[in-house]
């Protein structure tokens, strides 16, 4: 252990920090990050250091941008009555990818957690409350995850939302496509039943 | 725990987290013991176990014994606790048990009794009206199980039996002392008659017993301050739940104030706050 530099030591560490990466992967990726030379070490260093350095919060949706506000607060073409609140990034892009959705969106970054410490006051509930306050948003698409911290969060805002006399509505939850009715869990399937719709 | 390297047991989710790109690590409690189990592509909208595996689901399992964990390979639930996901104040009451259990028991303990009590304290805050009266009775059972039952029959100092009179109680000294030892002892704080009293009933009755018990709320909150005190100095730790369960109530009960204010609400069949 004492012959390993410190440069190679605090890489690892650094690695090992992310999420889903042990200190194996971490290592394994330092010394490929050493064994492939300077170009490519310094090009992931510049993608990192660019980071930060060219990305803001969107001041009206929360949404990570590289403008502010983002492409689609600035976007009038969009109805910017009705507000789709998620918890990550990454669910803008998710349902942006369907092609359906001409609202605008939140972005929470998280879900209510008491096991991890994270309540309201972590999440950027306060600026959606204040998007909410002009009068102009008629409904509000709660699409947190389906999953239990997920709901709880739902319910909280639910609480916060309803007196002002807006819409809220969750997203529709059921089966997932490509799955097999026989192995559907007992809630997914009773929501299932309770969100079915009439066909034509 | 066990030496087969597949094998079947029943759980309950304590605590997960994301891992990889579509998986989860998951703590669970299982009549055997507590345990880290890896759940592959749960994350996936097709993952066929996501929902059996949810936070605080009771599951039949099936695990293989992997390098660093155990590894899920099927998960049915036995039963859904609907009220845990439809109500906030119980999901939080839920999520305080689970950290109290996730706290108290290591890996590799023997954890049966725990693991029935636990299945039981998730009945309890998915069905029952004084959420704060059963938390108690679960605080005061899981000390029990991992030997930190406060005492509460004789002066921890000089083993006097305990009258029914103002007595003290310190965390330090793992109990209650007596009127004379209390006044001397530094780390000691005054306990009610009434405090004491339910402290004694509730460490020595029956579920069905405790149904029946009524508390003053002043009664409430020194119980759940000397239990919540008592178990932060075990753990020397402050309690994640504990900030968002206090900031909960306390919108509730605003809220339930502006209703009331507002005319007659109709019976409330849910959970007391
Ligand atoms: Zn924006
Ligand atoms: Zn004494």
């Amino acid at each position: 252990m004492t012959a390993t530099p410190k440069a190679v030591n605090r890489l690892i560490e650094a690695f090992s920090r992310l999420p889903g990466i042990g200190p194996k992967t971490a290592s394994r990726l330092t010394y490929y990050l050493l064994r492939s030379g300077k170009e490519e070490a310094l090009e992931l260093a510049n993608a990192l250091t660019e980071l930060h350095q060219h990305t803001v919060l969107c001041s009206i949706c929360c949404n990570i941008s590289d403008q502010d506000p983002c492409s689609i607060c600035a976007d009038e073409t969009r109805d910017h009555s009705t507000i789709c609140v998620v918890e990550d990034p990454l669910d803008v892009l998710a349902i942006e990818n369907t092609g359906r959705y001409r609202g605008v969106y939140h972005v929470l970054h998280g879900h209510i957690s008491p096991l991890e410490r994270i309540g309201p006051d972590e999440l950027r509930i306060k600026e959606l409350m204040r998007r909410l306050e002009g009068g102009q948003v008629q409904e509000v698409i709660l699409a947190t995850n389906p999953t239990l911290e997920g709901d709880a969060t739902a319910m909280y805002l639910v609480r916060l939302i309803e007196p002002l006399g807006i819409k809220v509505t969750r997203l529709a939850l059921g089966l997932p496509r490509g799955g097999d009715l026989e192995y559907a869990d007992r809630i997914t399937l009773a929501e299932a039943l309770a969100g079915r719709r009439e066909m034509h | 725990m066990r030496q087969e390297r597949l094998f079947r047991t029943e759980g309950i989710v304590l605590r997960q987290r994301d891992y990889g790109e579509a998986d989860r690590i998951l703590t669970l409690l299982t009549p055997g013991g507590k345990i880290t189990a890896l759940a592959k592509g749960i994350r996936r909208a097709t993952s066929r176990k996501a929902g059996h595996l949810e936070l605080f689901a009771h599951s039949q399992l099936m695990l293989a014994r992997g390098r660093n964990f155990y590894i899920i390979t099927q998960a049915e639930s036995l039963e859904s606790l609907e009220p845990l996901r439809e109500d906030l104040l119980r999901f939080t009451y839920a999520c305080y048990a689970a950290e109290l259990v996730d706290s108290f028991i290591q890996e590799g303990e023997e954890s049966s009794e725990p693991y029935g009590l636990l299945l039981q304290a998730l009945h309890w805050f998915a069905q029952e009206r004084d959420l704060r009266l059963w938390m108690r009775y679960f605080e005061l059972r899981l000390l029990r199980f991992s030997g930190y039952q406060p005492e509460l029959f004789t002066c921890v100092r000089c083993l006097a039996p305990l009258q029914a009179v103002e007595n003290f109680f310190s965390a330090e000294l793992g109990g209650v002392l007596c009127h004379r030892c209390g006044t001397q002892e530094p780390s000691a704080k005054a306990l009610s008659v009434n405090a004491h009293k339910v402290l004694r009933y509730l460490s020595t009755r029956s579920a069905a017993e405790v149904r029946n018990l009524r508390l003053h709320e002043g009664t409430h909150a020194e119980v759940e301050t000397l239990l919540q005190h008592y178990i932060e100095y075990i753990l020397e730790r402050e309690l994640k739940s504990v900030a968002f369960l206090r900031r909960l109530r306390r919108e509730l009960r605003a809220l339930e104030r502006e209703r009331s204010l507002k005319g007659p609400s109709p019976s409330n069949p849910g959970a007391r706050i």
